[in-house]
């Protein structure tokens, strides 16, 4: 048995402004068992305590997580009694980690190879120049272009994907007996993810290194895992092989993880004249030189949902600058509710303001910590409708109904909230003003899958009742089916194909469209290597 | 172009420019000063007449600007003019006096700035522990006692006391470099804990705010030793903060220090400048004022290059 975990108790000491310190639980009994060679995938939604159980191997607690209670047996001894320079030995040689965001977790001032090799030299596991052969036989093994000569650049020099992989390179190279990948795909564009999961997959197979792999994406953590455990604040609610999981799930909410995305929306027919009319924008960032945008075209009708996809880099952010004015275009016209807008911000009336308002992905950082919600979904009320005292709260606690959240929350700040609790208060904001159309920018991309759905029919029944037309940028094409009537597909800066949900998302389809749809992972089991092996296209984050 | 070609082309005019403005400054700031510099060499009793006709030989009926120019070009051809008191050639008499200068906080530099770098990473290392304390404390403690005090305590006890170093920095060109060195004990001592903890906060600081970033925990998680995360994986990352706050206070070792020269009657600029300060010698100020501007100028423009050349994303382009 390469790592057996018994009764893992993890807990933290926390310090909440204005109340005492109290020690909390984050994970609670858990108990797992890995061998060599075999892949376990841990899953479980945000605050799951699964980053935190995947970090006990290395007996290792970000600020102030300690591990407080269990036993960790790694080759049979209990790494809780290793003391400091035991862990430092067993850190980079018997374990190690592939995190997250490689952008973040590679030294900046270092050049990669430095970085991959330095722990098989930190633990004197090779000679410099075997060290060097073994990374770049990885990076070769790994899909990374130019294997002799990547490690020479600078992490910045490379793109996400890449990096991704140069740091599964990194984690492989002191030839460990476990490697933990931490979410190693969730930062990547969804057709850079595939190649990247393939990669890290065949990895694991061709250097027979046991894996704990932890993920919030089930569908994702099937493809590359022998068993999965579920986990739900700290505590396990299903452990088993991975068929039975995906097939015949025991528990209530592995069947809710399962099933997530089960949204039914009719499609509405484009009738009527459109609330918003894009028409031959381009546009360019102020000291660049290339078009950002480039001819984009679209209609929006009102009450309707039109769904802007593409990946990172393909202007659909841009595309909502433009919209909002804060973004010049250099060609093109917008023409909303009937008049043409002005191009930049300074020329547009109050009630082009107010008709048209936003909300964005990160919600915490889209409202100020230091007001209440009140104020900060009366702001719009007293702004584009001169509302003040009572006449305004009232209008509030409508508004906290109507977004499900009842009064009581009235005088709570932004961090006393959820995450979906927050993006509903955002709602509620940009919902005062009564626009006639909503910009959403990759509202749900932040949020846990079940969480993200009730945003979703949130979102849906608030159309259905107030008519409200929301232009819907995202990078999620699950998200794209619940919620859209016409979908424009966006690829560097051009819309590659624009029409009903139903039209876009039929056969036969152009290149991109059907690299973007094929590159969803389903929750199947041997799904990968299917479509790996029927790419008809490299993605574009490469 | 090379990005960071055009970059440091960039700061090296600036650079020149700020220069520029500051001669501007001086220039102005002498001119406004109360007194005729004609009524000062000639004394109280000269007649009107001989006033008059100096002031005629020595330019001053020109408008300010033409004699600005005058000063600013004789100045870029090294003619810095000629002292008032003595009528001595101020560039002469400067080069000597800078050269003094400069070996002094030249000394004190090569000792603070290794010592506060190291200082500050064992300050990172047991951050909020014994050492860290101690070190901090210390250092807020030299930096907070006024130099000419910290001065008069070292003479008292290395001079005075245990007689191991001289109280007065007497050097000349006659001098080996060890006499020089054992000369210029105390000012050193001075101007080391003078400076030392401002560039040891800073380095502390800079490396603190760079140990949140995720590599810091890759690697950690890779098995590297304390110490070394901090020296290998944070200081690279911290430099330009770091460099900065050092350029401005070696400005200042050279330039700020004129009490401690004063105190240990060091022959240095800080001496120079004082006594010709007092018999409003204005050449002498103007150039002294000139060549100070010109090291801060210089220092900081330095740390601006450095800074550059120390961020990757710069110096390799995508």
């Amino acid at each position: 048995m390469l790592l057996e975990i018994r009764n893992l108790q993890i807990g933290a000491t926390v310090h909440p402004p204005g109340e005492p310190s109290r020690d909390i639980v984050i994970v609670d009994g858990v108990s797992l068992t890995l061998e060599k060679g075999r892949v376990l995938g841990l899953i479980g939604e945000s605050g799951a305590g699964k980053s935190t159980i995947g970090l006990s191997p290395m007996a290792y607690g970000r600020g102030g997580v300690r591990i407080t209670g269990g036993e960790i047996l790694l080759n049979g001894r209990d790494i809780r009694k290793a003391g400091p320079a035991g862990l430092r030995d067993l850190r980079g040689r018997e374990v190690t980690y592939v995190a997250q965001s490689a952008a973040a977790a590679f030294n900046p001032a270092k050049k990669l190879m430095e970085q991959v090799i330095e722990t098989t030299l930190l633990h004197g596991l090779a000679s410099r120049s075997e060290a060097e052969a073994r990374a770049i036989k990885l990076f070769g093994k790994l899909g990374l272009p130019n294997p002799e000569t990547i490690g020479n650049r600078f992490p910045h020099q490379v793109s996400g994907g890449q990096l991704q992989r140069v740091m599964t390179a990194m984690a492989l190279c002191p030839q460990p007996e476990l490697v933990i990948f931490d979410e190693p795909t969730t930062a990547l564009d969804v057709t850079t993810q595939i190649e990247v999961l393939a990669a890290i997959k065949e990895a694991i197979r061709d250097t027979g290194v046991a894996a704990l792999y932890i993920t919030h994406d089930l569908a994702v953590v099937a493809q590359v895992s022998d068993e999965i455990m579920v986990l739900r604040s700290g505590k396990m609610v299903e452990y088993g092989p991975v068929q039975q999981i995906i097939e015949a799930p025991r528990e209530e909410y592995t069947r809710a993880l399962v099933s997530v995305r089960s949204i039914e929306h009719e499609e509405k027919t484009p009738v009527g004249e459109p609330v918003l009319a894009v028409k031959g924008i381009t546009a360019r960032y102020r000291g660049t030189h290339f078009d950002v945008l480039k001819r984009v075209t679209v209609d929006l009708r009102p009450g309707q949902t039109l769904a802007v996809v593409g990946e990172s880099g393909s202007g659909k952010s841009t595309l909502a600058r433009v919209i909002t004015g804060l973004l010049p275009p250099r060609a093109g016209t917008i023409r909303f509710a009937g008049r043409t807008l002005s191009a930049d911000l300074a020329g547009r009336s109050k009630d082009d303001l107010r008709e048209l308002q936003m909300i964005y992905q990160m919600a915490d950082v889209a409202m100020n910590p230091r007001h209440t919600v009140g104020t900060i979904i009366g702001r719009p009320l007293e702004f584009y409708f001169g509302l003040t005292g009572e006449a305004k709260r009232k209008r509030v606690q409508e508004l906290l109904d109507e977004i499900e959240m009842g009064a009581g929350f009235i005088d709570r700040y932004p961090a006393e909230l959820s995450g979906g609790q927050k993006q509903r208060v955002c709602i509620a904001r940009a919902l005062a003003a009564k626009p006639k159309l909503i910009i959403c920018d990759e509202v749900t991309s932040a949020l846990d899958p079940l969480v993200a759905d009730g945003i979703l029919k949130l979102l849906l029944s608030l159309q259905k009742r107030e008519g409200v037309a929301y232009l819907f940028i995202t990078h999620d094409l699950a998200t794209v089916k619940a919620i859209a009537d016409s979908i424009a597909v966006m690829y560097r800066g051009e819309v590659v194909r624009y029409g009903t949900k139903s039209d876009v998302l039929a056969p036969p389809f152009d290149d991109y469209t059907d690299l973007l749809l094929s590159s969803v992972p389903e929750m199947k089991i041997g799904w990968l290597e299917e479509v790996i092996a029927h790419r008809k296209m490299e993605s574009a984050g490469n | 172009m090379h990005p960071v070609l055009k970059l440091i082309t960039q700061r090296i005019a600036l650079g020149i420019l700020l220069l520029l403005a500051a001669s501007v400054l001086i220039f102005v700031g002498t001119q406004i000063l109360p007194g005729d510099v004609a009524q000062a060499i000639l004394g109280q009793s000269a007649t009107p007449l001989a006033v008059a006709n100096l002031r005629k030989a020595m330019g001053l009926n020109d408008p300010a600007y033409v004699r600005y120019f005058h000063w600013l070009f004789a100045a870029m051809h090294g003619d810095l003019g000629h002292s008032l008191t003595n009528g001595a050639d101020v560039a002469t008499d400067m080069t000597g006096r800078m050269l003094n200068t400069l070996f002094l906080a030249g000394t004190a530099a090569v000792i603070a700035v290794p010592t506060a770098i190291l200082l500050g990473l064992i300050a990172v290392r047991y951050q909020g522990r014994w050492p860290d304390k101690v070190i901090t404390g210390v250092t807020l403690a030299t930096v907070s006692v006024p130099e000419f005090l910290l001065g008069y305590i070292l003479m008292f006890f290395f001079a005075v006391k245990f007689r191991v170093a001289p109280s007065v920095a007497m050097i000349n060109e006659s001098m080996s470099l060890g006499a020089k060195l054992h000369a210029i004990m105390l000012p050193v001592a001075v101007m080391v804990l003078v400076v030392l903890g401002h560039m040891m906060r800073m380095t502390r600081a800079a490396i603190l705010n760079v140990m949140q970033s995720a590599y810091i925990e890759t690697a950690e998680l890779k098995g590297v030793r304390p110490f070394l995360v901090i020296f290998r994986h944070a200081f690279p990352n911290a430099i330009s903060p770091v460099v900065n706050v050092v350029m401005i206070n070696l400005a200042y070792l050279v330039v700020g220090v004129v009490v401690v020269e004063v105190v240990f009657v060091y022959p240095g600029m800080g001496q120079y400048l004082v006594d010709h300060v007092a018999k409003r010698d204005v050449p002498v100020v103007q150039a002294c004022g000139l060549v100070f501007a010109a090291v801060y100028i210089l220092l900081n423009m330095l740390a601006d290059v450095i800074s550059i050349l120390a961020n990757p994303r710069l110096r390799h382009p995508k």
